[in-house]
């Protein structure tokens, strides 16, 4: 396990404003391959915007990002994308008239899924299929084939969360994957993201439930007014005084 | 040398500014780029001549009615073409288009053009300013661009209608909720840009011969100075048409008199390009690219 | 309830032969074969009979429908990943000038000419606006328009590729029929092409990014890139209908970079439909011909379809294709109200 030690992603001091708000100021972290890292944070903490400026929705007015030693901050988000960075959106981003299985063939069509050997024509609907198989839309079923606007929400959470996947990421960010999903549907999800990473993959996951990220993550970094207030396993985070002074010890009660 | 190129790259300025004044502030206030500006324009030239010529109306008189026609048929315009369509920026764009290529179309068909079709001036004679020979007309030019900015500043600032006009403009969901009425904020809007291109063209006009051409020309002004100040700022405005004012005067002295034309085109398309926000554009940025 | 009597509702139903999605049919007998077949099969022979039987102005009013058709698929292309064109113009002119100027100036036959010209006039369009490629929608829109006049004023004002006088006396095809077949055939084949194209996996992707381009660069697609390549595809496009139409009227001049151009494809997918192509080919097949019935209105058809194009916006926004193609899949009958 030498990887384990080798940092994939590293963000140096960012900082973004907008008009008069700091929305990230100052934030320096850095994720080891195979590493799960959560980010917390009350609302308006800055946790979405450091995922757009990780991947490129949002330009940084300073500091840097990093991918495997690799200067990324003026990269547009495709070619971070492209890269291996993929994530999924806080309010879905699909294509709400197209069939579901049909939003995986656009990530399908990059060119970072055809140097990985992907299908020709014909193929990428197979496994377009394949995938959302894996993410518990049965194949046999009508899902795969209804038009993603007809599915609840819970299905729409899952299949942005294929549409990252079928990139074929090395780093997974996932930006509030389980808001409005049920209990059941985070039950049946939560093992998903577990498996990606036991099989080596680098996890970033912001998340409100803190309950259930708690169990998952190696790591937890806790954003306050876009700063950084403690980072550390999830033990330190939770004793720390700071943490819970931001969160009024309302959920850290829950814990 | 110097002075002339000053003085004529002075006019030329305030005469672009008076070209784009209606057409920033319909955009400014409700976010329709009114591409029959051009149209509408000219048709206000005609219309006064028409009032003049054949109904005998003198020519004050013939020049404000004009006017108000004009914002009338701006008003007219809303509720006729654009209501259905509003919101969606690119029906309203070739909506819009269309209809002033329609009303030039039909003028150079009724034969609206030549030597005969032109505007009196409203002061004949003229003076010497630090040598350099400038009529009365193009005085009364500068004079009408400096009132009109000033008169539209304490307008957009000081009246009740000007409050909703900028409320309008910064957020309309907010602005419809606390009762400004959208639809009529935007044809009044329409009107107001309407009346403003009405009012340069009686005092730009005179200057020259009336054709029905000229309308593509004011729209392309227009546009030009709008696009490389900034769509939606005031000041940026004015610093646009000086931009591209002594931008033509000085590409006619040095290159030659036919460059004149290139040089809003050329603008239009390097700064669209570069920086589509325009010099003074600020939140446009982040929204147009990326 | 005596006095609800006789009030009726319209029902609609689809034709049961749609299985499962758009493109896939079940088909059980040859009479729906034959209502397959038909609205597709009709046009095409429809139209490659017309060059045969029609001559003189007539054959030559098709020419015309054929080249603005061509610039209105290229128009529906570029819309489909949301760039909307306000200056087909642009490519047209682009295509006439290399075509007229590498025949006027080396004296290469038409043979070599279109061919070069439409790769030749993609590029050169696809080069000119990768720069604004960025700019969305209404911003897009402007540069297109402002293209063809900057080009056209370049021409005037320096006087180069002849200037306002124009290049004449340039190679013709040989035979008009000749000429009108391989507009129909260049109009069929883009036709077919792009409906092709926009079905597959590649145009499902143009399509997202006009829906969504931030998901799509999520996905790792460089949208901008993909924005050049429908820009090459529709430039080329025009560009070929420039050449065409510089040849066959063995004459080139500035009047090619000229309004016409620009609006009548966009007046003809605002009558046809947009998104299809059939509308697209619907629109300017209408178009065309009603405008040069109306030729003694001179200068007056640019505001007919200025017109036309103002009431299809605001009267018909689905358009005539779509309108069609609903009533031909759909029953429509009348319920009465219980």
């Amino acid at each position: 396990m030498s990887k384990a030690s080798e940092t994939i992603l590293a963000v140096e001091r960012v900082r973004k404003r907008f008009g008069g708000i700091l929305a990230v100021f100052d934030v320096s972290f850095e994720l080891k391959a195979g590493e799960f890292l959560g980010i917390i944070g009350p609302n308006g903490s800055g946790k979405t915007t450091l995922v757009n400026l990780i991947t490129g929705f949002v330009k940084p007015d300073g500091g840097r990002v990093f991918f495997k030693g690799r200067d990324i901050t003026s990269f547009m988000p495709y070619r971070i994308a492209d890269m291996g960075i993929a994530r999924t959106f806080q309010m879905v981003r699909l294509f709400y008239n197209l069939p579901a299985y049909k939003n995986i063939i656009i990530p399908l069509c990059s060119s970072r899924v055809r140097r990985l050997g992907a299908g020709r024509y014909g193929e990428k609907d197979d496994m377009a299929v394949d995938l959302l198989d894996d993410m518990g839309f049965e194949r046999d079923s009508y899902v795969p084939y209804k038009t993603a606007g007809s599915l609840p929400h819970g299905y729409l959470k899952r299949l942005d969360l294929a549409r990252a996947m079928a990139l074929r990421p090395e780093v997974l960010i996932l930006d509030e994957l389980f808001s409005g999903m049920s209990l059941s549907e985070v039950a049946s999800t939560l093992p998903l993201i577990e498996k990606f990473h036991e099989e080596g993959l680098s996890i970033i996951m912001i998340e409100h439930r803190l309950k259930e990220l708690f169990r998952v993550v190696d790591r937890v970094l806790v954003l306050n007014f876009g700063r950084k207030i403690a980072d550390g396993s999830p033990q330190e985070v939770m004793e720390n005084e700071e943490v819970r002074k931001a969160y009024l010890g309302i959920e850290v009660e829950i814990l | 040398m110097i002075p002339t190129l000053l003085v004529y790259g002075l006019v030329n300025s305030v005469i672009l500014a008076l070209y784009a004044l209606g057409f920033s502030l319909t955009y400014g206030i409700s976010g329709l780029a009114n591409f029959a500006h051009g149209a509408l324009y000219i048709l206000s030239g005609f219309a006064a001549w028409n009032l003049i010529h054949h109904m005998g109306i003198p020519l004050l008189p013939a020049a404000l009615l004009s006017v108000a026609l004009t914002g009338m048929l701006g008003f007219v315009f809303y509720w006729v073409l654009l209501l259905r369509i509003r919101g969606i920026a690119l029906a309203e764009l070739v909506v819009t288009f269309s209809a002033g290529v329609a009303i030039l179309e039909i003028l150079t068909w009724q034969g609206f053009y030549g030597i005969r079709y032109s505007l009196p001036v409203f002061l004949r004679g003229g003076i010497e300013v630090g040598g350099v020979a400038v009529d009365y007309q193009r005085l009364l030019v500068l004079g009408t661009g400096v009132v009109l900015v000033i008169l539209l500043w304490l307008f957009v600032h000081h009246t009740r209608i000007g409050l909703a006009f900028r409320a309008m403009a910064q957020n309309e969901r907010t602005a419809l909720s606390v009762g400004i009425e959208s639809d009529w904020v935007g044809s009044l809007s329409l009107a107001m840009g309407a009346a403003l291109a009405a009012v340069a063209a009686l005092v730009v006009l005179p200057l020259g011969v009336m054709e029905s051409t000229i309308g593509y020309e004011v729209l392309i002004y227009a546009l030009a100075v709008a696009i490389v100040g900034g769509l939606e700022s005031t000041v940026g405005m004015i610093l646009g048409s000086f931009l591209i004012g002594f931008g033509q005067v000085a590409a006619a002295r040095f290159i030659g008199a036919k460059w004149m034309v290139i040089v809003p085109l050329a603008a239009i398309v390097v700064v669209l390009a570069v920086r589509p926000s325009g010099i003074l554009g600020r939140f446009k940025e982040l929204e147009e690219r990326v | 309830m005596p006095d609800r009597k006789g009030i009726y509702r319209k029902k609609r139903l689809d034709r049961g032969i749609k299985a499962r999605a758009d493109t896939i049919y079940l088909i059980a007998s040859w009479r729906e074969i034959f209502y397959l077949l038909l609205p597709r099969a009709f046009p095409v022979g429809f139209l490659l009979i017309l060059p045969a039987v029609l001559h003189g102005y007539w054959q030559k009013v098709l020419v015309f429908a054929c080249v603005y058709g061509l610039l209105a698929l290229s128009w529906d292309l570029l819309a489909s990943c949301g760039l909307f064109s306000l200056g087909q113009a642009l490519f047209f002119g682009a295509g006439a000038y290399l075509a007229g100027g590498l025949n006027y100036y080396l004296h290469l036959p038409p043979l070599v000419t279109v061919p070069a010209a439409t790769v030749g006039g993609g590029l050169l369009c696809a080069g000119l606006l990768a720069p604004v490629i960025r700019l969305r929608g209404v911003y897009f829109a402007m540069v297109t328009l402002m293209f063809p006049l900057l080009l056209m004023r370049g021409i005037e004002t320096t006087g180069v590729l002849g200037g306002t006088h124009g290049l004449s006396a340039l190679s013709p095809f040989p035979g008009e029929t000749l000429t009108a077949y391989l507009a129909v055939l260049a109009f069929l084949a883009c036709l077919f092409l792009f409906r092709r194209l926009i079905n597959s996996d590649y145009g499902l992707v143009l399509m997202a990014i006009r829906d969504d381009d931030r998901a799509v660069m999520s996905g790792g697609i460089n949208i901008y890139w993909r924005k050049t390549q429908a820009l090459f595809l529709a430039g080329s496009v025009g560009a070929f209908a420039g050449a065409l139409m510089t040849h066959h009227f063995q004459f080139l001049g500035m009047s090619a970079f000229a309004l016409d151009y620009s609006i009548l494809p966009v007046a003809a997918v605002a009558l046809g439909g947009q998104g299809s192509f059939a509308g697209a080919a619907l629109g300017s097949m209408i178009l065309v011909p009603l405008s040069e019935s109306l030729r003694a209105l001179g200068g007056l058809r640019i505001a007919l379809y200025c017109i036309i194009l103002m009431v299809s916006i605001v009267a018909l926004p689905e358009g005539l294709f779509h309108y069609l193609e609903r009533k031909y899949h759909q029953f429509e009958t009348r319920a009465e109200v219980e």
